[in-house]
C-alpha cells in the first residue's frame, strides 16, 4: 500500500489551501516518480528531512507533498508525486502525476528533472513505468531501492550497467536507512548535466517487452528469490482458517491496546486538566472570566486532549502494521467482505480506525487508489462508533437499562451497547453502499489491485515518525477547530450577562453559585436556541435542555454529558445520571413528566449513532475533498437520518413499553 | 456473486480452444498453478486491459497462481518476481495457456 512510504496509513502536515506555495523563482524543481511501494517517499524522507508540507493539489482529493533539498549550496524543490504503476492514469492522483509531468497542472509548472524510483526487487515489471517516464524527454535520474534486499534474497543488478542501457544516471539508495543518499546529493546539484534522453524507448506493448529484457539482460540482473519468510508467513496468515483465526485475534488485539492501554493515560490526562481548572477557579476571581478560562478553553483543549493517549497508540500501531505489511493482509482477507458495500479491502483500515474517531478513519482513505471509494469510505467512517460516543451511550444506557438486567447469560446493558456498536458499522456499510451506486452511475468501477510487499521488519525511526506525523495533523486539525466550538458554545450557554441587580430582581440567590448558573443557563442564548428548535426534536421527546445538549454535543460528542449535568444543574457533575432521572419537562403538554423515559432514551441514542454532531470530522471532510460539498452533503443527510431513525426508535420504543 | 473456484466446472466447458491449445481465464486456474498470459482482453472498465499490462500481465508473461482469500475471492498472483492481489473481474480478462500444476 502506498502509504507505507508515506510514513503510516494516515500521514499530514499542515495545510494550505490550494496547495503548497514551494514555487520559488530560481530553485530547481525536482520531481520524484514511481510506483506505489518503491520507497519513493523514504527517499523524499531522506532527501527533505522532516521539513516537507503538506497540501492539496487544487480542486482533487490528492495530497501533495513538497520539500527542499539542500544540495551543492542551493535549494531544490522536491516535489513527491503520487505513485503510479503507468502514466495511463486510471485514478485522479495517477492523472495528477501525468499532468505535473506534462505541465498541463494548473499553477504547478512542469518540473525542470526527475527522480525515477524503481525497486530493485521488481524491475522486470518497473521497466514499463521506466519507458514511460523518459519518453517524457525530462531530465532524469534513476534511483533503484532496495538493492540491500536484493542482494540479501540472492538478486544480482548491475547499476552501472543499467546505466548504460538506460542512458541516464542510475544511483543506489537505500531509503529507510538513508544509505546512498549523500551521493544522490551531489547527484541532485548536479542536475543539470543529467541526459534528457533523446531515443525514446518503444511505446508498442510488444516492442517494449522486448525492450525491457534487452535492458535486464544487459544490467546482468538476476532477480531476488522468492521471499521465504513472506512465503512461511503467508501461508499461514492467510491460510482460510489460521488466517482468519490470527486476522481476529489481531483485530482482538488491536482494540484492546487502543481502549485498555489508553484508559489510565486518558484518566491521567483528565484530571490534569481538572486540576487546572480548578486552579482557575480558584485564582481568578471574576466568575465570568474563569467560566471562559476554566470551562471553554480548559475544557476544550482537555476535551481534544483526552483523546490523544489513544489516538497516538492507534496511529502506532497502524503505523507498525502497515510498516510490517500486515495491513495488505488484512485488506486481502477482508476484501470480499467490503465489496458487498461496493467498496474494496483497503477500506477497512480507514474503518476499522474509525472505531476510535473518526477523523484518522477519513485521513486513512487516503491509500484508497480510487476517488469513488474514497469518498464513499469518508461518509461511512462517521458512522462507526468512535470513542467520543462511549461516555454518551454509557450515561445513556444507563438510564435505559438496569444494570441487573440480562438476557441469558448477558448483561442487557453489554447487550445494548453491543447492538449500538453493530448498529454503527451496519449503517456505515449501507452509507458507503449508498454512495457508491450513486457515484458509479453511467462510470464503470475501476479495476482492483493491490501488491503484497514482502514481510519487512520497519525502522523504528520510520514507524515513530509516521506515528509523530498523523498525531501532529489530528492536534492541529481537531484543537483550533473543537476548541473555537467549544468557547462558541460556553458563550452561548453564558450569555447575555445578568448582574447582580437583575439576578435579585429574579429572586435568584446570588450567593449560590449553582443557582445562578442554572438561572444563566435558563436564559441563555443556548437556551433560547434549544426552545427555538423544540418543535424539530418535540416528535422524539427531546425537551429544550436536551436540545442545548444535543447542540453542545457539536462540538464534540463527549460534552454532551457534561453539558446536560450542567443544564441540569446537577450538584454532581461527575454523577449527572441521577441528576437527570428525575428531570421532568417544565412546560407545554407534557409539563411534570419525565424527560427520560425509554422511548426518548431510545431516540436520543439513535440521534447520537446517526448525526455528524463531530465539527473537526466535518473540518477533516472539507480538507480531505478540498470542497465543502461532501462534508454540507454529509452532514445534511446524516443529521435527516439521524431524525428519521430516532423517530422510529421513540415510536418502536413507545410501542414496546407501552410509553 | 462470483461462486466456485476450481474446478467447479468441467474444464471442457471453461476454456476456449484457439489452433489446438487450450485457453484458459486466469481467474479458473487453482492456487499452485502456473501458466503463459497469451492476451489481455478488455472489460467494461475502461483502462483495466492496459493497466493489467502495466503490473505485468503482458503475452509470454509466466505468472502463478499463489492463493485464494479464504472467501474465494480475491487471489494472489505472482508475476515478474512481485505478488499482486487481483479480483475474479480482472483475473478473468487475463487468458492463459500451458497451464501446469
Amino acid at each position: 500500500m502506498r502509504a507505507h512510504d508515506r510514513g503510516g496509513a494516515v500521514t499530514a502536515g499542515c495545510h494550505e489551501p490550494g496547495g503548497t506555495g514551494a514555487v520559488t523563482t530560481g530553485e530547481a524543481r525536482i520531481a520524484l516518480v514511481g510506483s506505489p511501494n518503491a520507497g519513493k517517499t523514504s527517499v523524499f524522507n531522506a532527501l527533505t528531512g522532516l521539513h516537507a508540507k503538506t497540501g492539496n493539489y487544487p480542486g482533487v482529493t490528492v495530497s501533495r507533498y513538497v520539500g527542499t533539498c539542500r544540495a551543492g549550496g542551493r535549494g531544490h524543490v522536491i516535489e513527491d508525486l503520487p505513485g503510479t504503476y503507468s502514466l495511463e492514469p486510471i485514478s485522479p492522483d495517477e492523472q495528477i502525476t501525468v499532468d505535473v509531468l506534462d505541465g498541463r497542472l494548473d499553477g504547478t509548472p512542469r518540473p525542470d528533472a526527475l527522480l525515477l524510483v524503481v525497486d530493485a526487487t521488481t524491475l522486470r515489471r518497473s521497466l514499463t513505468l521506466v519507458a514511460q517516464v523518459l519518453s517524457r524527454s525530462l531530465p532524469t535520474c534513476v534511483v533503484v531501492t532496495f538493492t540491500d534486499e536484493l542482494a540479501v534474497r540472492q538478486g544480482y543488478l548491475d547499476i552501472d550497467a543499467l546505466s548504460s542501457a538506460l542512458g541516464v544516471p542510475v544511483l543506489p539508495v537505500v531509503g529507510h536507512r538513508g544509505l546512498g543518499a549523500p551521493r544522490l546529493r551531489e547527484e541532485i546539484a548536479a542536475w543539470r548535466s543529467w541526459p534528457a534522453p533523446v531515443l525514446a524507448p518503444p511505446t508498442d506493448p510488444a516492442e517494449l517487452d522486448a525492450w525491457a529484457e534487452s535492458v535486464v539482460a544487459f544490467a546482468d540482473y538476476r532477480p531476488a528469490e522468492r521471499h521465504r519468510a513472506t512465503r512461511r508467513l503467508d501461508s499461514v496468515l492467510l491460510h482460510p482458517v489460521w488466517g482468519s483465526i490470527v486476522f481476529f485475534a489481531v483485530m482482538m488485539a488491536f482494540f484492546q491496546t487502543v481502549f485498555t492501554l489508553a484508559a489510565p493515560l486518558q484518566h491521567q490526562v483528565e484530571s490534569l486538566f481538572g486540576w487546572l481548572s480548578t486552579l482557575v477557579d480558584r485564582h481568578v476571581t471574576n466568575r465570568w472570566l474563569s467560566g471562559l478560562l476554566g470551562d471553554a478553553v480548559i475544557g476544550g483543549v482537555g476535551g481534544v486532549l483526552v483523546f490523544v493517549p489513544q489516538i497516538m497508540l492507534l496511529f502506532l500501531l497502524l503505523a507498525l502494521l502497515e510498516g510490517v505489511g500486515y495491513l495488505s493482509r488484512a485488506a486481502f482477507l477482508m476484501d470480499r467482505v467490503m465489496a458487498r458495500a461496493g467498496l474494496e479491502g483497503r477500506a477497512f483500515v480507514a474503518l476499522l480506525s474509525s472505531f476510535a474517531c473518526a477523523i484518522p478513519g477519513i485521513m486513512a482513505t487516503r491509500t484508497l487508489p480510487s476517488a469513488k471509494d474514497r469518498l464513499a469510505t469518508m461518509m461511512a467512517a462517521p458512522l462507526m462508533t468512535c470513542s467520543a460516543r462511549l461516555p454518551v451511550y454509557v450515561l445513556l444506557v444507563g438510564m435505559l437499562v438496569e444494570p441487573t438486567a440480562g438476557v441469558g447469560p448477558f448483561g442487557a446493558q453489554g447487550l445494548v451497547m453491543f447492538g449500538l456498536y453493530l448498529l454503527g458499522a451496519v449503517s456505515a456499510m449501507a452509507a458507503a453502499w449508498v454512495m457508491k451506486k450513486v457515484t458509479d452511475r453511467g462510470g464503470a468501477p475501476m479495476p482492483f489491485f493491490m501488491e503484497m510487499p514482502p514481510y519487512r521488519l520497519p525502522a523504528p525511526r520510520h514507524v515513530l515518525l509516521a506515528m509523530w506525523s498523523s498525531a501532529r495533523a489530528f492536534l492541529r486539525k481537531c484543537s483550533t477547530v473543537i476548541v473555537a466550538t467549544s468557547i462558541a458554545l460556553w458563550l452561548a450557554l453564558n450569555l447575555p450577562l445578568h448582574s447582580p441587580a437583575q439576578l435579585q430582581a429574579a429572586g435568584v440567590d446570588t450567593a449560590d453559585s449553582v443557582t445562578v448558573s442554572a438561572y444563566t443557563i435558563d436564559h441563555s442564548y443556548a437556551a433560547d436556541f434549544g426552545r427555538l428548535v423544540s418543535p424539530v426534536f418535540d416528535p422524539l421527546g427531546f425537551d429544550w435542555r436536551i436540545n442545548v445538549g444535543v447542540l453542545s454535543a457539536q462540538s464534540a460528542r463527549e460534552t454532551f454529558v457534561a453539558t446536560l449535568g450542567q443544564v441540569a444543574a446537577a450538584e454532581n457533575p461527575d454523577d449527572p445520571a441521577a441528576a437527570l432521572r428525575t428531570m421532568a419537562h417544565q412546560d407545554g403538554p407534557r409539563a411534570g413528566q419525565k424527560v427520560f423515559t425509554a422511548p426518548t432514551v431510545a431516540a436520543l441514542l439513535v440521534w447520537f449513532a446517526y448525526a455528524l454532531q463531530c465539527m473537526a470530522t466535518v473540518a477533516v471532510i472539507r480538507r480531505e475533498t478540498g470542497t465543502w460539498k461532501w462534508p454540507g452533503i454529509a452532514f445534511t443527510c446524516l443529521t435527516v437520518t439521524a431524525w428519521l431513525m430516532a423517530y422510529l426508535a421513540h415510536t418502536i420504543t413507545a410501542a414496546l413499553t407501552g410509553g | 456473486m462470483t461462486v466456485g473456484g476450481e474446478g467447479a466446472v468441467p474444464d471442457e466447458r471453461r476454456g476456449t480452444v484457439v489452433s489446438g491449445v487450450s485457453v484458459r481465464a486466469l481467474a479458473d486456474l487453482a492456487p499452485g498453478s502456473r501458466a503463459t498470459v497469451v492476451e489481455v482482453v478488455p472489460d467494461a472498465a475502461p483502462g483495466t486491459a492496459r493497466r493489467l499490462g502495466a503490473l505485468g500481465f503482458t503475452p509470454g508473461t509466466v505468472v502463478e497462481v499463489v492463493r485464494r482469500a479464504p472467501l474465494r475471492d480475491p487471489a494472489v498472483y505472482r508475476v515478474r518476481d512481485y505478488e499482486v492481489c487481483l479480483r475474479r473481474a480482472q483475473a478473468a480478462c487475463v487468458r492463459t495457456t500451458g497451464v501446469e500444476r
